[in-house]
């Protein structure tokens, strides 16, 4: 393994010791482990607070800011905050409106979310819970713990946070959370496993010529293997699976994102063949993002996220934010 | 068992997590995100500290303390899981400062109830529930039948580790590895890895 790193053990409170140097706009809690906007809590303003492993940046540490969220509280690598960590983040806050937590659908991050809701409903504060489940590679099934959330996470804290920033109710932010996660479907492809810093070798063997499809993001196998082939075949199949899992009228807000090892030029062109294809299928797009925003750590590989967005998601989308990993209009 | 005794129990599941680290992180390698070990180690190093810290008084009070730093320090799915379980085990325990092994399988079956309640999961879905009902059925059952807690401890450890080798053909659906569908069959759970290593912990001090 080769890392730019210390001690696995230290990774995730040094990168927050780098992260408030780098982001003195930004209030880090690196006791409590969470990441705040410096003028926090706004009095009258719904608090918005996420959280999940580390290894996923720039979410959600990176989406910390006016427009965005309020806070965030990372785990240990792709391991959930501690209820004690996501109340701490929850008071830092609240402004009296109360708080969103928007939560991605993964056992760990639904137990500590539920707890810590509970302590703070404890001590006042009103909370409501997203979460986030657009993964349609899994089958949502009693056999399963439901689909997982992964790239919409990111349209729903934008629009979220967007509601919340011009003054959006506590029922109305969540409920509009909710509403954008319900239109949102997402794919996955891992060209190669990830080194977790505390294990030191990959998580899986893949050999040259085949990738993992349907995977998530915290670089475990998918749900199957497959041989690898051009861009624009893996491109119209994960497509397939989500236009066929919801219902894509258009127009659409498209993310393509990678996973943290893909460069920048084969999210373009990947890109490429999402437009054509949506063009193809005759899916308007409305908005785009390319680059990458939900990572896995080093994991080679792209999601592809499409949400069916109403002209008061676009209109959300489009207004101002500004924080470490997304910023347009201020 | 008495206080003391009670806090050997940690020591000794501490230590034997420790020495697993690496077994446990291949287990959850194959079928999770590969932490499991790093994880629970890390909660029961903060455990013994906790215990050292602020000595308890009572077997009750060794296990909520133990119970609560878990679900402070763990973070995922084990955390709120392992540490619930101790939680309300201790809370059902009377706060004398002996317990008798009927009090045990009274804690024991709390532990069951909390753990039930957070994750959702029942026999058969590939968690630690799949280690903790077996071991819990052998533990009442020896203590039904006269067995003192030594006995009823080791025949808790032997079952617990049956189960968890039992989830090696079964298909996840609770947790991470239910997402890699029929891809879970033919790997070990870690949870009901780290489980039996518990009530093993248990047999190794009674």
């Amino acid at each position: 393994m080769k890392k730019f790193i210390n001690d696995p053990a230290d990774v995730v409170a040094q990168a927050l010791a780098g992260l408030a140097a780098a982001h003195p706009e930004l209030r880090v809690d690196t006791e409590e482990q969470y990441i705040a906007r410096a003028d926090a809590p706004r009095p009258g303003k719904v608090g918005l607070v996420s959280g999940g492993g580390s290894g996923h940046e720039p979410l959600h540490g990176g989406f910390v800011g006016p427009g965005m969220l309020d806070a965030a509280c990372p785990g240990e690598v792709f391991t959930s905050p501690v209820p004690d960590q996501i109340l701490a983040a929850t008071k830092a806050v609240d402004g009296g409106a109360g708080v969103v937590h928007i939560v991605k659908n993964y056992t760990g991050d639904v137990m500590n979310f539920q707890l810590a809701a509970e302590l703070a409903t404890d001590e006042g504060i009103s909370v409501e819970t997203v979460l986030v489940d657009d993964d349609v590679a899994v089958e949502d099934s009693t056999w399963t713990a439901g689909r997982r959330g992964t790239g919409a996470t990111l349209l729903v804290e934008k629009i979220a946070g967007a509601r919340a920033e011009e003054g959006g109710k506590l029922g109305e932010v969540a409920a509009l959370g909710r509403e954008v996660n319900a239109a949102s479907g997402s794919f996955a492809y891992a060209l190669t496993a990830v080194t977790t810093p505390a294990a030191g070798r990959p998580g899986f063997d893949l050999p040259a010529d085949e990738i993992e499809a349907g995977v998530g993001i915290h670089g475990e196998p998918g749900r199957r293997r497959e041989k690898l082939r051009p861009a624009k075949q893996l491109v119209r199949s994960a497509l397939d699976a989500i236009l066929d899992a919801k219902s894509f009228p258009g127009p659409v807000i498209v993310l393509a994102n990678g996973l943290g090892g893909t460069p920048l030029i084969e999210l373009y062109l990947v890109y490429g063949e999402v437009a054509a294809y949506l063009a193809e299928r005759g899916v308007p797009i409305a908005r785009q993002l390319v680059g990458n925003y939900v990572t896995s750590l080093d994991m080679a590989g792209m999601s592809l996220t499409l949400c069916q967005a109403t002209d008061e998601m676009i209109r959300l989308w489009d207004a101002p934010v500004r924080t470490p990993g997304l910023r347009w209009g201020a | 068992m008495d206080v003391t005794l009670a806090r050997d129990w940690m020591r000794s599941a501490a230590a034997l997590i420790a020495a697993d680290v690496d077994r446990l992180t291949r287990l959850d390698s194959e079928i999770g995100d590969g932490d499991h070990g790093v994880n629970l180690n890390r909660g029961f190093t903060a455990v013994l500290a906790a215990l050292d810290k602020t000595p308890p008084e009572t077997v009750s009070e060794v296990l909520v303390k133990s119970g609560t730093t878990l679900m402070s320090r763990v973070g995922g799915a084990s955390g709120p899981l392992y540490g619930s379980a101790l939680r309300a085990a201790g809370k059902a325990l009377p706060a004398t400062p002996e317990v008798q092994p009927s009090d045990l399988v009274a804690a024991l079956h709390a532990g069951l109830e909390a753990v039930r309640k957070l994750g959702g999961a029942a026999p058969g879905d590939k968690t630690l529930i799949d280690a903790y009902v077996p071991a819990l059925d052998a533990f009442e059952q020896a203590v039904a039948g006269g067995a003192d807690l030594a006995g009823a401890a080791g025949a808790a450890a032997r079952a617990a580790r049956a189960g968890a080798e039992a989830t090696i053909p079964l298909q996840a659906r609770k947790g991470r590895a239910s997402y890699l569908g029929e891809r879970s069959i033919g790997h070990q759970d870690p949870g009901a890895a780290s489980t039996s290593l518990i009530f093993q912990a248990l047999a190794e001090v009674a």
